[in-house]
């Protein structure tokens, strides 16, 4: 039988305050452990949690960003569970009235269609601390650094049918929580953690098949593998006549497998009520409204945009407007050289082919973004030829200076005096007799590709400095 | 938000028995070890409690709006400033057991 793949996702999102969501503690990751864990994350007795008005700020600018309806009243509840890493016995969530409702936004994909995911709420929440169970003598350390830093959970509508389309969606909420700025997305410590739901059902059914929730899947790689891990599980149940049972499953990335969390079944009543412990969250349209008008142009609107003003096609501007900074260098390049198509080539090709070899980040490129959109205007008024450029791009690279004192230094000068070029395209004439002759006895067609082999030749001979357009220009006449 | 053992007799009509298999349930998600002398004695009174509610169940509490707090105020907001210095030798001083700045507690593993 052909199966769906039916998915919703759950994404745990850090948000970028410097203190946590209930207490003054700050939120520096990697710190000592317990030295950022106050008398409220200990849960001592008659500590009482004070919101912090930056993670309300920040989950209202999320709700704008994806065109969702914000409550101008919202609830935090508790949610009730024993583990040592959080030491109140409940984590303080919101359950029933969030504070962001149903929005949408729209993903990319690698073909060029795009679809639209909905998302159905996302809510303000604690984290919980972090459990290490090695080295301790049959004991668990406990580190409570990271309890209480302030979470958004944002959760999927089931609109997502593939592993590729999960990692579209990831990418696209990355790519928006960090233009919006209330989250670094550093997936590598935790900023961004995702719950997979997954159920199958025959391709053409509408009903919805009993769905498995995988946990701990902290990558968009990983993402990906437990999708297509998990799809051939229950494909294999259901092949079988058997039945999926609703459970929460672990991935585990070192074995490539997911399996059964079977404590999480008795514990999977978490009894929510009312925080008594918080008033409810009132905010008002003003407040909102001033939320609105301070949100940047964000990727899709920039993507748009990208096509639009620079002319340039579907793909090279959702790379460029993947981020941020990189957006703004792409931006920068191409008002100083005055054309955006070349310096699109230039930023995905040469720039970040150099920073992923170098491992590195925009922020900490040599090369300023002023820098390269010289060069390339030194491309456009024929000082150098573009293979020479890309010397010249490796060596601002290497910190030897700006473009044109690399471009003379090196001698690189591009030679457009005709002059110069025509004795050297007389030179290659007569040492090539035989092509020559070749070319005059040839049709159309075949003399296009003689004229490479004489290009080239001039080429070698000027070490590459002949401007090319002057070459083809004079070969033309010689050749007539 | 009713507890969801509780919410089959709240959905009922009245003196809907609590059973002790839904008390020993409940027991155990609160981490609360009850024996089997007083089971017994506890679900009486968990029923008693219970049958109060369905008296507050009968009002009609159509259009009111579920109240979260009974306070009649608006949650205050905190600027996002650390004011927390790190107190850790204090508070591990208290701690039954510490280790490399680590709180120790049973060996828990999922």
């Amino acid at each position: 039988m052909q199966w769906e793949t039916v998915i919703g996702l759950e994404v745990h999102l850090q948000l970028a305050t410097q203190s946590k969501i209930f207490s003054g503690s700050a939120t520096t990751f990697g710190a000592a452990p317990n030295t950022q864990a106050s008398a409220v994350d200990l849960a001592m007795p008659g500590m009482l949690p004070v919101l912090n008005k930056k993670a309300v700020h920040y989950a209202v600018k999320f709700g704008l960003g994806i065109g969702a309806q914000i409550s101008t009243r919202s609830v935090f509840d508790r949610k009730n569970y024993f583990y040592p890493d959080l030491p109140k016995g409940y984590q303080i969530s919101q359950f029933e009235a969030p504070i962001v409702g149903k929005g949408s936004f729209e993903i990319l994909m690698d073909d060029g269609s795009s679809r639209t995911i909905g998302i159905t709420r996302a809510h303000l929440e604690e984290d919980a601390g972090k459990s290490l169970h090695e080295d301790f003598n049959n004991q668990t350390g406990i580190d409570l650094n990271r309890a209480g830093t302030p979470l958004l959970e944002i959760v999927s509508e089931p609109d997502i049918r593939s592993a590729a389309e999960a990692v579209a969606y990831l990418k696209a909420l990355h790519s928006l929580v960090t233009y919006l700025g209330i989250s670094d997305g550093n997936m590598a410590e935790g900023s961004m953690r995702c719950d997979v739901n997954i159920s199958l059902r025959p391709i053409g059914s509408a009903a919805l098949g009993t769905r498995t929730e995988i946990k701990n899947v902290n990558s968009f790689r990983f993402v990906e593998k437990a999708i297509h891990h998990e799809f051939q599980r229950q494909a294999e149940i259901l092949e079988d006549g058997g039945k999926i049972t609703q459970e929460t499953r672990l991935y585990d990335a070192d074995r490539d497998e997911t399996r059964s969390m079977r404590s999480k079944e008795v514990a999977n009543d978490y009894r929510y009520f009312p925080e008594p412990d918080l008033l409810p969250v009132v905010i008002d349209n003003t407040y909102i409204e001033s939320i609105r008008q301070s949100l940047p142009e964000l990727p899709a609107g920039k993507r748009s945009r990208f096509t639009s003003q620079y002319g340039l096609g579907l793909y090279d501007a959702d790379v460029l407007s993947s981020s941020q900074p990189l957006a703004d260098y792409f931006e920068v390049v191409a008002g100083v050289c005055g054309d955006a198509k070349i310096a699109a080539n230039w930023v995905q090709g040469e720039l970040l082919g150099q920073l992923n070899r170098a491992g590195g980040t925009l922020a900490k490129c040599p090369v300023s973004a002023a820098a390269l959109g010289h060069l390339i205007s030194r491309i456009l008024d024929n000082t150098v030829s573009g293979k020479m450029a890309k010397q010249v791009f490796e060596a601002m690279w290497a910190g030897e200076g700006d473009a044109d004192e690399i471009i003379k230094a090196r001698g690189f000068l591009q030679v457009s005096d005709t002059g110069a070029i025509d004795a050297i395209v007389d030179d290659v004439l007569s040492a090539n007799a035989a092509q020559v002759q070749q070319y005059l006895d040839a049709d159309d067609a075949k003399r296009k590709k003689l004229v490479g082999f004489f290009v080239g030749q001039v080429m070698k001979l000027s070490k590459g400095k002949a401007n090319p357009q002057v070459v083809n220009e004079l070969l033309a006449k010689k050749l007539a | 938000m009713i507890p969801a053992p509780f919410k089959a007799v709240f959905n009922g009509y009245m003196t809907m028995a609590i059973e002790h298999g839904e008390i020993e349930k409940i027991a155990e998600l609160s981490g609360i070890r009850i024996s089997d002398e007083e089971i017994g004695q506890v679900t009486e009174r968990i029923a008693e409690i219970l049958q109060m509610v369905d008296q507050l169940q009968a009002v009609d509490t159509h259009n009111i709006e579920p109240m979260a707090n009974p306070l009649d105020a608006i949650q205050r907001l905190r600027p996002d400033e650390v004011t927390e210095a790190n107190r850790r030798d204090a508070f591990q001083a208290i701690a039954p057991a510490a280790e490399n700045g680590l709180y120790l507690v049973p060996k828990v593993i999922e």
